[in-house]
């Protein structure tokens, strides 16, 4: 694997705890790499499979639930 | 304070470092500072006594960086005048200094920390990130122990002599947490205590689990602390049971310390003349527990007695009913209540979009490249104008909003900035006042989740921004305006249960102007305090019981129905509708909220020769049979005799069946000799495993009662721990200087009870003696748990749950203790969990405090984010068991021009098979908004996408995807 190699991932975050958490790290200036694109939603239950599927098909190289 | 955007650079700028006091003085902050991060509002302070400024008059770095001119040196206190009708005092507690004291090592040796830096230690928030390590040497302990009741239950080095309350559960909580925040399995946790006090709910089984997690429980009180080698952990020294001294290294101690009063609380009570109970917090009475010494000043929390979270917040809800009540006839008259105009139909029209992309003044802007995140965003399809701001959320960059919308014609807004958490309200407020509707806005966060967490990588950022801005473009293209649902309030409360709880919640939601039915299962009202001669304070429940029974009947805006019950439920918060049977009538009632106070009883002993034997007998039959004796003053009793006499069944009492124990003849009864009371009697055990709460304390105050009347009787008390929770540690302690004595026994070794014909032998093991006793006495008396009453029906009809012992459960254990749930019910006492007196009125006047939230408006505007059906659902149903809320049920839709649907899969099926419909019903699914939270769950589960989410639908969710992946 190329040592360059920057993964997408498309995160669905719940909005009442990992959104949250998000946001929080962001007050605290916690750094983390900018490889996820965060989908916010209002719960970790609300992900489709579909959503996960369509996901990867579109070129994701990873997803993330977080909830 | 307005001006801020919490952004942080003063705090990043100033020069001035000082312990954090927050982080226990472990790590440093700034003096321009929050205190942290979830603050409330999130607004920068400076700290006058340590600002170089404020001290020196130099420096003023964070005025020169601040982007928004939010600093102001002179901002000083000010005095503000306000007229109130009432007052809540809530001034909290201060945790106990174990500083002063040599004996505790704290300060001396480094490796001594109290239960609260400990806390920060574990904190992912805190000094280390929750990565746990000791301040001695930066190790990982890998042996930690806990010492119990620091500054509570001592007499001796300070004179905190109550129980704190909370410190056992948050010890076990510390030590079961502990082994997440170290790596490797080599963990060892020891809690050296005295009782354990796991006197909530759930907390027993919460202590039986760290048992078997391999937590240590020492029953014993380390009496030395000394440094260990190289000043590295420490070495306790304390005395087992068997009474073997021994000398143990730990890597770390945290000392479990008590809650006080402060100094800033008691000068509060003194600022607004309240009284003060002996160990300085607020007098209050059983009955008014909330009530201070003063009328129209309430105390809640801590500052009334040491309490944990739930009851604290319980008894906030309560405080805030009593006031409402005193309130009552000015409510509303202050609030002013905000109008928009009429939104547009945007229906034909083509999504044009505006993108207005945030500086933050340099937050944003710092890393992420503003102006081409702008640029980008203005070659996005439906994109029409953009701009950057240097803040976005500004009140004049409101009105520049409003205006573009106007003369761009806008009807989708795109906000990259902060977050939509706290920042999505104000702009759609901005768009209705630009007469769109609120939800067309999405907000892309490109400061929180883009800006703040990648300040190394601006490329990366900029380019990650953009992104987000592409996404929340193409979910707004995708959003519809969603119409916000108003739900017309029934201003009736429905209370089940007469008893405490019932009627003080009745009498509360009354008092406020709202009319309430009250509904009692038996004959009359009063419940379990018919048979409670005094509450734990001492005051005669009788003449509150009836003085509470005559305001039920006589209050104009309460209805009491007697032998009802519930048989139907439909509706949901706001608009229930029940059939009621009252003894065989039935009537209907329509109602916006209800109270469960179905209440609890005495639980039956099946041990101890209980139903064999007479002279065994639980509290309560005890309490109403030979008590008596004792609460005659020693002259009036000089020749008098008591003697057991036969046992029979009493019908009257209804389910509890207690016996009654009929006295063989006036003027015989004789003074009884001994007497043993046996704890925790079907509590604790596999088959019930919870703590009674009430039982302790209830036996102690009866033994304090004997031996007051009648010194020569000797009382023993055999229990597995004592939980005189709280304040009622003094009884605790009056009676063992009345001679009362307490033998431990455990759940495996039980007593052995024997009755012979002139006494009940009852042979234990005495734990301190190490030898096996036997006492003869007199009378045998169970401290039996209680039990819920049958809440099945309840649960049924409401779909509402319970615990698994029956007690019906709250929404969050911690911070919605009186809300269930189901929207619109709430619960009080015994029904949720057995507590005394106090406790049940605390709870009983949070529930009507919290109904009147609901009561008090006409109409209840819910939120669009909302589950709704499509044409694809074909009525599967898959849909309906996997809602946590019950929002969704089943109808048969029948073909146009035939008769209107009916409710409910069964009336369906029964359509069908009278063969009506010719087989063109379909079925559909419905759901209920009021019900209904938005979660989504429904829309995952389902294979067609008959059912989605408004705002968050497959359409929206897609096109983000396909954005940022794009």
């Amino acid at each position: 694997m190329n040592d360059n190699f920057e993964p997408v991932i498309i995160g669905f975050l719940c909005n009442w705890c990992a959104y949250a958490g998000g946001d929080l790290a962001g007050v605290s200036r916690l750094q983390y790499p900018p490889n996820m694109r965060a989908v916010r939603v209002m719960c970790s239950g609300m992900v489709h499979p579909n959503l996960v599927a369509d996901a990867i098909n579109q070129g994701a190289d990873g997803v993330i639930v977080m909830g | 304070m307005e001006k801020c955007i919490a952004c942080g650079l003063c705090a990043e700028k100033c020069p001035k470092k000082v312990d954090d006091e927050f982080n226990m003085g472990i790590n440093k902050r700034r003096a321009a500072y929050i205190k942290y991060g979830q603050s409330v509002p999130l607004k920068y302070a400076i700290d006058p006594e340590n600002c170089i400024h404020l001290i020196r008059g130099k420096c003023k770095a964070c005025e020169k960086f601040c982007p928004t001119g939010a600093i102001n040196f002179d901002d000083t206190a000010k005095i503000v005048k306000i007229d109130v009708g009432a007052v809540i005092l809530a001034p909290g507690f201060q945790p106990f200094d174990p500083s002063p004291y040599d004996i505790y090592g704290y300060g001396r040796i480094d490796d001594v920390v109290t239960s609260l830096d400990y806390e920060r230690l574990l904190s992912a928030g805190g000094p280390n990130m929750g990565h746990l390590i000791r301040p001695s040497d930066h190790q990982e302990p890998k042996n930690i122990a806990w010492i119990q009741c620091i500054g509570s239950r001592n007499n001796n080095r300070c004179d905190n002599t109550y129980c704190s309350s909370v410190c056992c559960m948050y010890a076990i909580k510390q030590a079961l947490v502990t082994a997440e925040h170290l790596s490797g399995d080599d963990v060892s946790q020891t809690i050296f205590f005295m009782d354990i006090r796991s006197h909530g709910k759930d907390f027993e089984r919460y202590y039986e689990n760290a048992k078997t997690q391999g937590i240590n429980f020492v029953r014993a009180r380390p009496h030395t602390i000394d440094p260990g080698p190289d000043g590295v952990g420490a070495s306790l020294r304390f005395t087992t049971e068997t009474g073997e001294t021994i000398q143990q290294f730990f890597d770390m101690v945290v000392l479990s310390i008590g809650l006080e009063a402060s100094k800033h609380s008691i000068a509060l009570a003194q600022t607004f003349g309240v009284e003060l109970d002996t160990y300085k917090f607020a007098q209050t009475g059983s009955f008014l527990p909330v009530s201070s010494s003063r009328p129209g000043i309430f105390v809640t929390g801590a500052f009334q007695a040491p309490k944990a979270i739930p009851r604290a917040v319980a008894q906030a809800s309560a405080a805030a009913s009593t006031a409402a009540v005193m309130l009552t006839e000015g409510r509303g008259t202050l609030t002013t209540r905000k109008t928009w105009p009429e939104p547009l139909d945007i229906s034909d029209a083509e999504p044009a979009v505006g993108v207005f992309v945030c500086s933050c003044g340099i937050n944003i802007a710092n890393i992420v490249d503003v102006t081409e995140v702008a640029r980008h965003a203005s070659t996005l399809p439906n994109v029409v104008y953009v701009e950057n701001n240097l803040f976005t959320c500004s009140a004049d960059t409101q009105e520049l909003i409003a205006e573009k919308i106007r003369t761009h014609g806008l009807n989708r807004i795109v906000i990259a900035a902060c977050t939509p958490r706290t920042h999505e309200p104000l702009f759609q407020e901005t768009l209705k006042d630009a007469r769109l509707n609120g939800y067309l806005v999405e907000m892309a966060n490109i400061r929180n989740q883009n800006a703040w967490v990648h300040q190394r990588e601006p490329e990366r950022a900029t380019e990650k921004a953009k992104y987000q801005v592409s996404m929340a473009v193409a979910k707004v293209v995708n959003s519809v305006p969603l119409a916000q649902e108003m739900l017309k309030v029934i201003p009736r409360a429905l209370v089940v249960g007469g008893g405490v709880s019932g009627m003080t919640s009745a009498i509360a939601i009354a008092d406020q102007g709202f009319e309430t039915v009250l509904l009692e299962k038996s004959a009359a009202l009063g419940g379990n305090a018919l048979s409670i001669e005094k509450t734990f304070k001492g005051e005669p429940v009788r003449p509150m019981l009836e003085s509470l029974m005559e305001k039920v009947t006589a209050h104009p805006g309460i209805t009491v129905e007697t032998n009802a019950k519930i048989t139907s439920v439909s509706g949901s918060v706001g608009s229930f509708v029940s059939d009621i049977d009252v003894g065989g009538q039935i009537k209907k009632i329509e109602y916006g909220v209800a109270v469960m106070a179905t209440g609890g009883r005495e639980a039956v002993p099946t041990e101890y020769h209980y139903g064999s034997d007479e002279r065994v007998m639980t509290h309560l039959e005890f309490d109403g049979n030979v008590m008596g004796i004792f609460r005659k003053d020693a002259k009036a009793r000089k020749n008098e005799k008591i003697l057991p006499g036969s046992v029979r069944e009493d019908s009257s009492v209804g389910e509890i069946s207690h016996r009654d124990v009929s006295m063989a003849g006036e003027g015989t009864a004789e003074v009884p000799g001994s007497i043993v009371f046996i704890q925790c009697v079907g509590s604790r055990e596999p088959e019930r495993p919870y703590c009674s709460r009430m039982c302790c304390v209830h036996s102690v105050k009866t033994a304090i009662t004997i031996k007051e009347s009648s010194p020569e009787t000797s009382v023993y008390i055999l229990n597995r721990d004592i939980r005189t929770y709280g304040v009622w540690e003094k009884h605790y302690q009056r009676a063992r200087e009345l001679g009362v004595i307490f033998i431990r026994y455990g759940v495996h070794d039980k007593p052995r009870v024997n009755p012979e014909q002139d006494y009940i032998s009852v042979k234990t093991i005495d734990p301190i003696l190490q030898m096996p006793l036997e006492i003869h006495a007199d009378f045998l008396v169970l401290a039996s748990g209680v039990v819920p009453n049958d809440n099945s029906e309840i649960i049924q009809l409401f779909k509402c749950s319970a615990n698994e012992d029956g007690f019906l459960n709250e929404a969050h254990p911690k911070l919605r203790p009186v809300d269930m749930s189901v929207d619109g019910l709430f619960l009080a006492g015994m029904c949720n969990y057995p507590k005394p007196i106090d406790e049940s009125i605390e709870q009983a006047m949070a529930a009507a405090s919290r109904a009147c939230v609901v009561l008090s408006k006409e109409t209840m505007e819910l939120d669009a984010i909302k589950s709704f059906v499509t044409e694809r659902c074909d009525g599967c149903a898959l849909c309906l068991d996997v809602c946590p809320y019950n929002a969704i049920s089943l109808k048969t839709v029948e073909p146009p021009g035939q008769d209107t649907a009916k409710l409910s899969g069964g009336q369906g099926d029964e359509l069908k098979e009278q063969g009506g419909l010719n087989g063109r019903a379909k079925k559909q699914i419905i759901t209920d908004p009021a019900l209904c939270k938005g979660c989504g769950i429904c829309f995952a589960t389902c294979p067609k996408e008959g059912i989605m989410v408004h705002g968050f639908t497959m359409n929206e969710l897609k096109a983000q995807v396909a954005a940022a992946l794009a």
